[in-house]
């Protein structure tokens, strides 16, 4: 693990967004965007997720098997989700028999 | 210093009195504090042989019910509790710590040349995390059992079951964290500790297969324990989550439960294969038949097994299509299996066979193995499981895997390594014939069960039309003699812990780091770390004394 | 991949030259260091898997009954969960502050930079017990006398039992994280964390950050799905 010391102007830069993120998420929630309004809030969520993740755990400094640790884990969390709703989604799709 | 290939003659070896791991320090304290990951391993063998032998009563009572066509011995629901005991039990609390909690903490050290894993008192929580959980297990078991079955179906085991889900529940979440904790520190240990020289295509397949298993561990189980505790938080505070009366879904249940369970049988055969993979070449004293096959075709098997879990719910009510896929996926999963089968047996061509009992297991598991497997592929087949889901045939698939597999597995790895935990010989006559008794009794046990099956007797039912008696005595019979098979090791090797030979470092001419040391070997296992120059595996043709 | 590592064949066995928080089974503080951080990364993404189960269970419900879900969310505080959002992100601040301080010798500010952060815990947690108060008060706690206006009160239900569930998961982590910060702040008093050996202040800090992504995630999800709605 690079024992890389990241300079606090980053990290306050990082704090500074993920404040007026939250800000704006919040507020944007009020405005009716129709299905829009799930994606532009998860969509905002995933950007401070990956900015304290880069940052402040210092995933972008860190050596590629941390990296391919986050990525494996967050691709697993995926395939539970998208199977999952490989069935719920598609249970009237195909014909059953009588 | 690199491997030895020659075992000296037993001759050569002066019985003096040396100090080893296993009389370093004396005392309850010196083991119930211990960071030796080769205590804590005997620790575990000692839980999960306990638990072992619990399953099998259960196991034992469940046979002796189904010697008559009536339910004549115990109750329906007794009866259900005690096929879900001995699942949760032989699950939860033997087949999935056994060869890793065990051997792998035993060995992986060894096998990299490093001095313990790395974290070590970590290593410890986790035995005793695994003891804590077990006991509100056998708290639930004493106090009249789950009738749920060992797969918690809701929204029987939320809200109907009368019978003690949380506790069971629990305790398996507890558990679960123990699986969690051996994984993670496999995963490190492997990564950051291998001695120089030791390149990841130099490691033992042991040591790839139970790299693969941890991958699991670490994925699979936080599944299923943050699944018992929805239905734990279910049952106890009327939450909602599986309710159908307020448009809760129990096929949510089932994604969530075998999203790890699945899985999980992957990581009851995968350390079962690793050993096969030490044992087919120990004693064919050859080289391993494509080493990089059978170590990626592990990570094949971790990965595409995580793909494949709706083929357990293909009658539950889920999407048709997305039965279609998983149905793909199951037959995908099949082919890095059966590579490996093709390997071990490529491996033994033209070798030089020795049947020690070690290898008389192995040959076992890739007989047992190979037949479980296909039957496997039947399953997968969406037309062929509506006839047999929930019948015998799936049972005896699984114990043909899990049984005829993984145990036959881990009793080959015991044998094996015996020596070199024990410092001790076990007698190979008896241990041959106790071998022996096992196949023979397995079979008799569960090959009827294909037949009842196919012929339609469902699980989990006890009682069932007279026309089944037959092949059920004769299950019935077989399981008695696999029980025997069984207890004949317990007596032999407790018996060669006390007037066993003395072993010495390597009664197997084998190759590998672990038989570099004493038998039993130091605490620190290696005074100096060693350096790995040799591909694993490096069998000279020629002859070499084998002890034992 | 790193290479494995170790002293070469040999050389001088046994007595463990180093400083004393190198650990008798790691032949350096660089291996001891990789391997910490890895089995922390390695234990979140367990973490990852284990709060996945109930986001799954979220992403099901949400997709068959939007509706309700969204009717359901109206009545969390928007306002008390937005300023618990704020809360933990000062709080990974402080967090990230006090590993820099410990990694560039500043002792006193690794104590104040951690115990600002329990204190931000602290407060997140007190919102938190406001806010479960008020739902027991308005009869939203499922299992409890739930009851819920309108034609969706069942899978409102649902929603609450999730709300609850995914909530109060976080919640048990954020006390398990103040803990770990207790444990950090006794050794900071003692001066224990330098330039050499922070690897305790940075692995901790990992977990701190995550516990504040899944409410990153939490937050979306449970508070804004029906704002717009009216």
């Amino acid at each position: 693990m690079a024992q890389h010391v990241v300079p606090p102007k980053v990290y306050f830069a990082v704090f500074t967004a993920l404040i007026v993120l939250t800000a704006t998420t919040t507020a944007i929630s009020f405005l009716n965007l129709g299905p829009w309004n799930t994606v532009v809030a998860l969509g905002i969520a995933f950007v401070k997720a990956t900015l304290v993740a880069l940052f402040f755990m210092h995933v972008k400094y860190s050596p590629r098997l941390t990296q391919i640790v986050v990525a494996g884990g967050l691709f697993w969390l995926a395939i539970l989700i998208a199977f999952t709703l490989s069935d719920f989604m598609t249970r009237g799709w195909l014909p059953i028999s009588r | 210093m690199s491997s030895a290939a020659i075992a000296p003659l037993p001759s050569e070896h002066p019985v003096e009195p040396r100090v080893n791991y296993l009389n370093a320090t004396y005392g309850v304290k010196s083991w119930l504090l211990t960071r030796d990951h080769k205590r804590i391993a005997l620790l575990y063998l000692a839980s999960i042989t306990f638990f072992f032998f619990l399953g099998g009563l259960f196991a034992l009572l469940i046979r002796l019910e189904l010697l008559t066509p009536a339910g004549d011995l115990v109750q329906s629901q007794t009866y259900n509790k005690l096929f879900t005991m001995h699942g949760v039990i032989m699950v939860f609390f033997f087949l999935i710590p056994s060869i890793p909690a065990v051997l792998g903490n035993f060995l992986i050290p060894m096998m990299i040349g490093a001095k313990d894993l790395a974290f070590p008192r970590l290593n410890l929580l986790s035995w005793y995390i695994y003891m804590v959980g077990a006991t509100f297990t056998l708290w639930a078991v004493v106090h009249g059992g789950v009738d749920t079955g060992w797969t918690f179906y809701t929204p029987y085991s939320t809200a109907s079951s009368n019978t003690h889900v949380v506790a069971t529940a629990v305790g398996i979440f507890i558990t679960g964290f123990s699986s969690i904790l051996t994984g993670l520190n496999f995963i490190v240990t492997i990564h950051t500790m291998r001695a120089p020289g030791l390149t990841w295509f130099r490691l033992p397949l042991f040591v790839w297969s139970h790299y693969a298993t941890s991958l699991i561990f670490v994925l699979a189980t936080p599944v299923i324990a943050v699944t018992l505790l929805m239905v734990a938080v279910e049952r106890l505070f009327h939450f909602g989550i599986f309710d159908p009366r307020l448009g809760g879904d129990p096929i949510l249940f089932q994604h969530l439960f075998w999203f790890y369970s699945h899985p999980a049988v992957y990581i009851m055969v995968l350390p079962a294969m690793g050993v096969v993979s030490e044992l087919v070449t120990t004693f064919s004293r050859k080289n391993i038949f494509g080493y990089k096959f059978v170590a990626f075709a592990s990570i094949g098997i971790a990965v595409l097994g995580f793909l494949v879990w709706g083929h357990h719910m293909f009658v539950s009510g889920q999407s048709v299509y997305a039965g279609m896929i998983f149905s793909l996926l199951s037959f995908l999963v099949a082919i890095p299996s059966a590579v490996k089968v093709f390997n071990w047996t490529a491996t033994m061509y033209k070798g030089s066979i020795s049947y020690r009992t070690p290898m008389l297991y192995a040959f076992g598991f890739i007989g047992l193995f190979t037949i479980g497997g296909l039957t496997g592929l039947f399953l997968a087949t969406l037309g062929v499981d509506v006839h047999v889901h929930d019948t015998y045939f799936i049972v005896a698939h699984f114990h043909y895997i899990m049984v005829g597999g993984a145990i036959m597995g881990y009793l080959g790895g015991i044998h094996y390594w015996w020596p070199k935990i024990s410092g001790k010989l076990y007698p190979e006559a008896w241990a041959r014939f106790a071998a022996l008794v096992v196949f023979l009794g397995f079979n008799l046990t569960f090959f009827p069960q294909f037949i009842l099956g196919y012929l339609g007797m469902p699980r989990r039912y006890h009682a069932y039309p007279p026309e089944f008696q037959v092949l059920n005595v004769m299950s019935t019979a077989g399981a008695s003699i696999l029980g025997v098979g069984y207890l004949m090791p317990m007596v032999y090797l407790v018996w060669s812990m006390r007037y066993g030979k003395a072993a010495p470092a390597n009664p197997w001419g084998s190759t590998g780091l672990e038989w570099d040391t004493p038998s039993p070997p130091p605490t620190e296992n290696f005074p100096v770390t060693p350096v790995v120059t040799d591909e694993p595996y490096h069998y000279s043709p020629g002859e070499v004394e084998v002890v034992g | 991949m790193a290479e494995a590592r170790g002293p070469a064949a040999g050389a001088a066995p046994a007595a463990h030259a180093g400083p004393r928080e190198l650990q008798h089974h790691f032949d350096t503080m660089e291996q001891q260091r990789d391997a910490s951080s890895l089995g922390m990364w390695v234990f979140l993404v367990t973490e990852i898997l284990f709060f996945g189960g109930l986001f799954l269970a979220y992403t099901v419900y949400r997709s068959q009954y939007a509706r309700a879900f969204a009717e359901a969310s109206r009545h969390l505080d928007i306002s008390l969960g937005t300023f618990n959002t704020a809360v933990l992100i000062v709080s990974s601040l402080t967090m990230a502050l006090a590993v820099f301080s410990a990694s560039t010798g500043r002792r006193r500010a690794v104590l104040v930079f951690l115990l600002a952060t329990m204190a931000l815990g602290g407060v997140f947690l007190g919102v938190k017990a406001v806010e479960y108060g008020h739902k027991f008060h308005d009869h939203l706690v499922p299992g409890l006398h739930f009851r819920f206006p309108g034609p969706y009160a069942r899978q409102a239900e649902i929603f609450y039992s999730l709300y609850f569930a995914m909530t109060g998961l976080h919640a048990a982590h954020m006390v398990i994280g103040i803990g770990l910060l207790t444990a950090l702040v006794l050794q900071a008093r003692k001066g224990r964390y330098g330039p050499d050996y922070y690897t305790p202040v940075e692995v901790s800090g990992l977990y701190w950050h995550f516990v504040d992504i899944v409410w990153i995630f939490l937050f979306p999800l449970l508070y804004l799905i029906g704002r717009h709605l009216h």
